[in-house]
């Protein structure tokens, strides 16, 4: 209990106290508005924390759990139902840490309707944590499209010139794959007279039969989100189009969703659809990671390069948790942060770029490093955390997922994981020739000879991230620590369903 | 001095250049240059310090020992930690990399306040010194970890700090981009052989299931008599990881693009220290090489195959650091020969020579380069009669614009001379021992690779004598090299100390003594006694003298008169000498075979497939839905006449069906 709240209710709403105070400041106390809502992120981080600091490690189970009973519906009990483990809890705390830099990063980025952007921005936060919170799955989905509202109007609203295109296509493309999930939500809960996360895994055997069609609607469903090839095309044209701090958290939390919901869902609800599953996707994530990679290398404009580069990163957090090996499933939970930390520092950055240049376009740039040394330190150390560089974050997440998929008995082949490894190379390439684009060679622009280098507040927006980008790349143990238990029930679970399957 | 006294210092190794870099980063602008290259050079000389106390410590203990930092990752049954490992293998690379490192180090103060300068930024001083320090960490790391895990965070730190030393002046070369792309180049080619690398400890994790070099180590006959394929694959794909970092054939083409970065850099990273990681790796690995004859010959043929083809093409560059560079991969292919036989003890040794007699080479070009700069800008400042094109065409490493430098820059040129004929192979100078120790060995046991080392010896010497020729003897064919003047002092030491080093490192494995065997032995597997073969000696010297002579006939006795005059080889060789030039065509070939082709292929899928296909297909579905709508809207017309029609219709349907069922 904090305040005589429950931690994990303290968490997910502390968000909508911040929205409410902003619905109430007028649209010209733009400040205000600010301040308010990056003190109740900030109090929400610090709420996280607390709830860390309450959370057994040394346990694997669902821990904080609340639980009260919410809607009746022809008999089924829908509850309000939460809880945290280790697939979860750092999913938690990176929501509540990039939110706040997220809202640092649009202090002067963001001068249009100051009051709507916080607003949005709070309702989103509240939506994300419910997600990963959420143990109902009627919750759950609540909380999943709730996401697409304020995200939809962060993109069409103070996006870019495409921007309605792309949040209409946003909407469309992840609704549609949620709908299917619904549609299986709704059969599962009504067969086992519950939506609830504990008693539809204890009852799982009612779906023996099923399980297949369940596992591909919410495969398609999270697939999406993840995005999965092929279904990235959203992805891109949804960060180009977003602000900046709309890409940081689409990048760094959004598109966590779908790895969660794999975590979470399709592998404990449908274990033997999942093995059977398994070389397919880790087919389409490794697809995935050499893809992006290749398209990632083309593009002319960075935000689309980092956005490509996503696809590729979220193919070894796939081929890690298709792995279903220890080392694989932890890796992948581990990469979704890293990729998050990473991916969003490199949103900041261009962002940063966007706001003194207002181009994205690399042929704009060159030289960079030059004019603003501070960024380009800094840039070169984020580039390299995504590369993968040793001692920095992106490389235990990557390394541990192909240790683990290399050796993975359902894959059963190392040549999945040896595949992936060129994926190491190619990000390499695509990462080097963006900075070399954009921040060596000579000063090409004349507009880019005056440039000033990052300020204070700038420097501090990124300066956290850079933080555990070391801080998991040098001792990443406290990370595990927190992942492996739940990890290792979750590996238990799957391979006892594997042998039943196998006798 | 007690081993488990001296044995907790070993992190210090990397905490000292770490906090260098600390300091410099936090103080550094306040210090100016003397304060940052102070700094910079204490934490390397500390760094050398402790690698000697732990030298000490294991004069009683040669077993050596571990020593446990901190546990990095456990995830199941895999773990890895932070654990420094002192042996005698380990402390010396450490003693190489730190004791060559800071005298680099003091060197570069004085070469990096004139390059700063002569380039244009002074404020860059200071990050080059964090980068050397980075470079003097990471490279801590590659040596003196324990386990395969550790020993890549080293393995790709180092080339990261390669990375940036190349690029360090980024914005200029060809085109303003060429240092930046020459960067690339390196960090790619060396990704390349990186994944072969990670290929290896995936491999050897789940054969001998830990990465830690005494469990995989002990177990290696065990495995190999069971699974001798997975021995073969781990050994090969580890030496797809050498072939890149040591630049061998097919992966050397970065290293001669390197020589873009400062000549420090190309002194301590990319001839004594960390282009010899290859070398230690296969050393550190003898367990899992010599179960299989078939890994030991790869290796063996790669090493040698490069020693010799390195060698032709150095003898076609002008340009006094590529020379050099390729000169490098020659005798890193010397080392990998004689790893690759299972003679570790030669290719330390030769490693340890050359890392002495290289970067003295490397120094002195650098001096060599200083001191043309010099006289450039001199001439320039009195206007005499430099026209302006020339002014900016003007490249201070063709050796073509040299010559004469002997009387200009005599201390330089003696310390050249030393390690120009220790690297040609005269005794009694260090690298006539240590070459010779490999060829006796390839004599015994392989005369084929004994036939093409010893081919490759006569091209480094006949390319040394081409080099002494064209830089300090005749005379000055440009302004700047008849202005040159000696370098300061900062400079010079630093170049002496190495060519004292230089001429006597051979005693670390006289032929009486064997100290360095000795001392070896006790960390590397397998160590057979070394042969001195007079014969072999003898022979090796005389293929040296006759380079020598060759070249001198050639380049010596009439040397070039101006700087536009032809190679006196160009005409006769013809053809040849045109490919030796161009470097045998690989870096084009290499673009027409993978580099463009990966283009044109990631072209394919970012333009017709993804915005073609695929997004075209989204919105194919989108548009679907829309034009479906568009059509049935035609329906909701509003006319009450043509729904009654429509229920007409239906009725009659429904009738239709139910009559006939």
């Amino acid at each position: 209990m904090i305040f005589g709240l429950h931690p994990l209710l303290l968490v997910t709403f502390l968000p909508l106290v911040g929205f409410l105070i902003i619905l109430f400041l007028k649209a010209e106390q733009k400040n205000a508005i600010r301040w308010t809502a990056l003190l109740t992120s900030l109090a929400t981080f610090g709420a996280s924390l607390a709830m860390l600091a309450q959370f057994d490690p040394a346990r694997g189970d669902l821990q904080l759990v609340y639980r009260t009973s919410w809607l009746r519906v022809g008999g089924i009990s829908i509850d309000f139902y939460l809880g945290v483990d280790g697939l979860s809890i750092l999913l938690v705390l990176l929501t509540t840490f990039l939110t706040p830099i997220a809202i640092l990063s649009t202090w002067s980025a963001v001068e249009e309707r100051v009051k709507g952007f916080m607003a949005f921005f709070l309702l989103l936060e509240t939506g994300m944590l419910g997600v990963f919170l959420a143990l109902d799955l009627v919750l759950f989905y609540i909380f999943w499209e709730f996401t697409l509202v304020p995200m939809y109007f962060l993109i069409g609203v103070w996006g870019g010139e495409r921007r309605v295109y792309a949040a209409v296509k946003f909407f469309l493309f992840t609704m549609f794959g949620s709908l299917l999930m619904l549609l299986a939500i709704l059969v599962m809960g009504l067969q086992a007279g519950s939506f609830a996360w504990n008693d539809l895994l204890a009852q799982r055997q009612l779906f023996a039969q099923t399980q297949l069609w369940l596992f591909l609607a919410f495969a398609l469903a999270f697939a999406i989100k993840v995005p999965m090839f092929p279904l990235h095309t959203w992805l891109p044209d949804a960060h180009v189009e977003a602000p900046t701090a709309g890409s940081v958290i689409l990048a760094g939390v959004l598109l966590k969703m779908g790895g969660y919901g794999f975590l979470r869902f399709n592998l404990p609800f449908f274990p033997e659809a999942s093995l059977q599953a398994a070389p397919y996707m880790a087919v389409l994530a490794v697809i995935g990671i050499l893809y992006g990679a290749a398209v990632s290398l083309m593009q002319k404009d960075v935000k689309k390069l980092v956005a490509y580069s996503s696809v590729s990163h979220l193919g070894f957090v796939m081929l890690g948790i298709f792995a279903f090996t220890q080392q694989g499933l932890a890796g992948g939970v581990l990469q979704m942060i890293n990729h998050g930390l990473s991916t969003g520092a490199l949103f900041l950055i261009v962002g940063m770029l966007y706001e003194r240049r207002h181009t994205r376009e690399m042929s704009a740039y060159g030289g960079i490093w030059k004019v603003m040394p501070i960024l380009g330190a800094l840039t070169l150390i984020v580039m390299l955390s995504s590369a993968g560089l040793p001692g920095l974050n992106g490389f235990v997440g990557e390394f541990t997922i192909l240790l683990g998929a290399f050796g993975s008995q359902v894959l059963n082949s190392p040549y999945f994981a040896g595949a992936a490894t060129i994926g190491v190379i190619l990000a390499a390439v695509y990462l080097l020739v963006m900075f070399e684009r954009v921040f060596l060679g000579p000063v090409r622009v004349e507009a880019n000879l005056s440039l000033k280098d990052l300020n204070a507040r700038e420097v501090i927006t990124l300066l956290p991230v850079l933080v555990l980008i070391f801080w998991i790349g040098l001792y990443p143990a406290p990370f595990f620590d927190l992942i492996n238990p739940s990890v290792e029930r979750l590996v238990a679970l799957v391979q006892s369903m594997a042998v039943l399957a196998i006798h | 001095m007690n081993f488990e006294t001296v044995l907790p210092l070993a992190p210090w190794v990397v905490f000292f250049p770490v906090l260098g870099i600390i300091l410099n980063l936090l103080f550094g602008k306040r210090l100016g240059e003397k304060g940052i290259g102070v700094i910079a050079s204490l934490a390397a000389g500390l760094s050398f310090g402790v690698a000697a106390l732990l030298a000490l410590g294991l004069t009683g203990h040669p077993e050596g020992g571990t020593y446990h930092l901190l546990r990095w990752l456990a995830i199941g049954d895999f773990t890895a930690d932070w654990n420094f490992r002192v042996d005698t293998l380990s402390v010396t690379m450490m003693l190489v990399v730190a004791g060559v490192g800071t005298l680099i180090h003091i060197y570069s103060i004085g070469y990096m306040h004139a390059d700063v300068r002569h380039e244009g930024d002074p404020a860059r001083f200071r990050r080059f010194f964090v980068f050397l320090n980075l470079f003097v960490a990471a490279m801590m790391i590659l040596v003196s970890a324990d386990n395969f895990l550790m020993l890549f965070v080293g393995w790709e730190g180092v080339g990261l700090c390669s990375y940036l030393l190349i690029g360090f002046w980024f914005e200029k070369g060809a085109g303003g981009i060429a240092n930046a792309q020459a960067a690339k180049k390196a960090f790619v080619v060396n990704r390349i052989g990186d994944f072969g690398l990670l290929i290896a400890i995936f491999l050897i994790f789940y054969n001998f299931g830990s990465l830690d070099f005494e469990t995989v180590f002990a177990q290696a006959p065990q495995v190999a008599a069971v699974l001798p394929g997975v021995i073969l694959a781990i050994t090969l794909f580890m030496l797809l990881g050498v072939t890149g970092k040591s630049a061998q054939l097919p992966l050397y083409v970065w290293l001669p693009d390197a020589m873009a970065g400062p000549t420090p850099v190309s002194a301590l990273i990319h001839a004594a220290t960390m282009v010899t990681a290859g070398v230690y790796l296969v050393a550190r690995s003898q367990a899992l090489y010599q179960q299989i004859a078939l890994a030991q010959d790869v290796v063996m043929w790669v090493g040698a195959a490069t020693a010799l083809f390195a060698a032709t093409i150095a003898l076609g560059q002008y340009d006094i650091k590529k020379v050099l560079a390729y000169s490098t991969i020659s005798q890193l292919g010397f080392m990998v020969t004689a790893v690759g036989m299972g003679a570790a003890v030669a290719g330390m040794f030769h490693l340890v020579t050359h890392a002495f007699f290289k970067a003295l080479l490397f120094l002195g070009a650098g001096s060599v380069i200083l001191g043309l700069e010099h006289g450039h800008e001199h001439a320039a400042a009195h206007g005499s009669h430099t026209e302006e094109g020339h002014h900016a065409a003007f490249d201070p490493q063709d050796m073509r614009n040299m010559g004469g430098l002997r009387g200009k820059m005599p201390l330089t040129f003696w310390v050249y001379l030393i390690g120009a004929l220790a690297l040609a192979g005269i005794a009694p100078l260090s690298g006539f021992f240590s070459k010779d120790e490999i060829l006796a060995d390839a004599s015994l046991h392989h005369p084929a690779v004994y036939v093409v080392l010893t081919a490759a010896a006569f091209l480094t010497a006949f390319y040394v004598a081409r080099q002494l020729a064209m830089v300090f003897f005749g005379k000055p064919r440009s302004e700047a090299a008849a202005g040159a003047v000696e370098s300061p002092p900062v400079v010079t030491v630093p170049l002496v100390i190495l060519a004292v080093l230089a001429a006597v490192g051979g005693l670390l494995n006289f032929p009486t003594t064997h100290w360095l065997e000795k001392w070896l032995e006790h960390s590397l597997y397998g160590v057979q006694p070394a042969k001195f073969i007079l014969s072999v000696a003898l022979i090796s010297l005389a293929v040296a003298l006759a380079g020598l002579l060759v070249g001198w006939l050639i380049y010596g006795r009439k040397p070039l008169a101006d700087a536009r005059q032809p190679d006196p080889l160009a005409r006769p060789l013809n053809g040849l000498f045109l490919a030796l030039e161009n470097k045998w065509w690989v870096d084009e070939l290499y673009q027409a075979l993978v580099v463009r082709p990966y283009l044109r292929l990631a072209q394919f899928l970012a333009q017709p497939v993804d915005q073609g296909v695929i997004d075209g297909l989204v919105n194919g579905v989108g548009n679907l839905m829309r034009a479906t709508a568009q059509s049935w809207r035609r329906i909701q017309n509003g006319y009450v006449r043509s729904y009654a029609l429509t229920i007409l219709l239906g009725v009659v349907l429904v009738i239709t069906y139910l009559v006939l069922r």
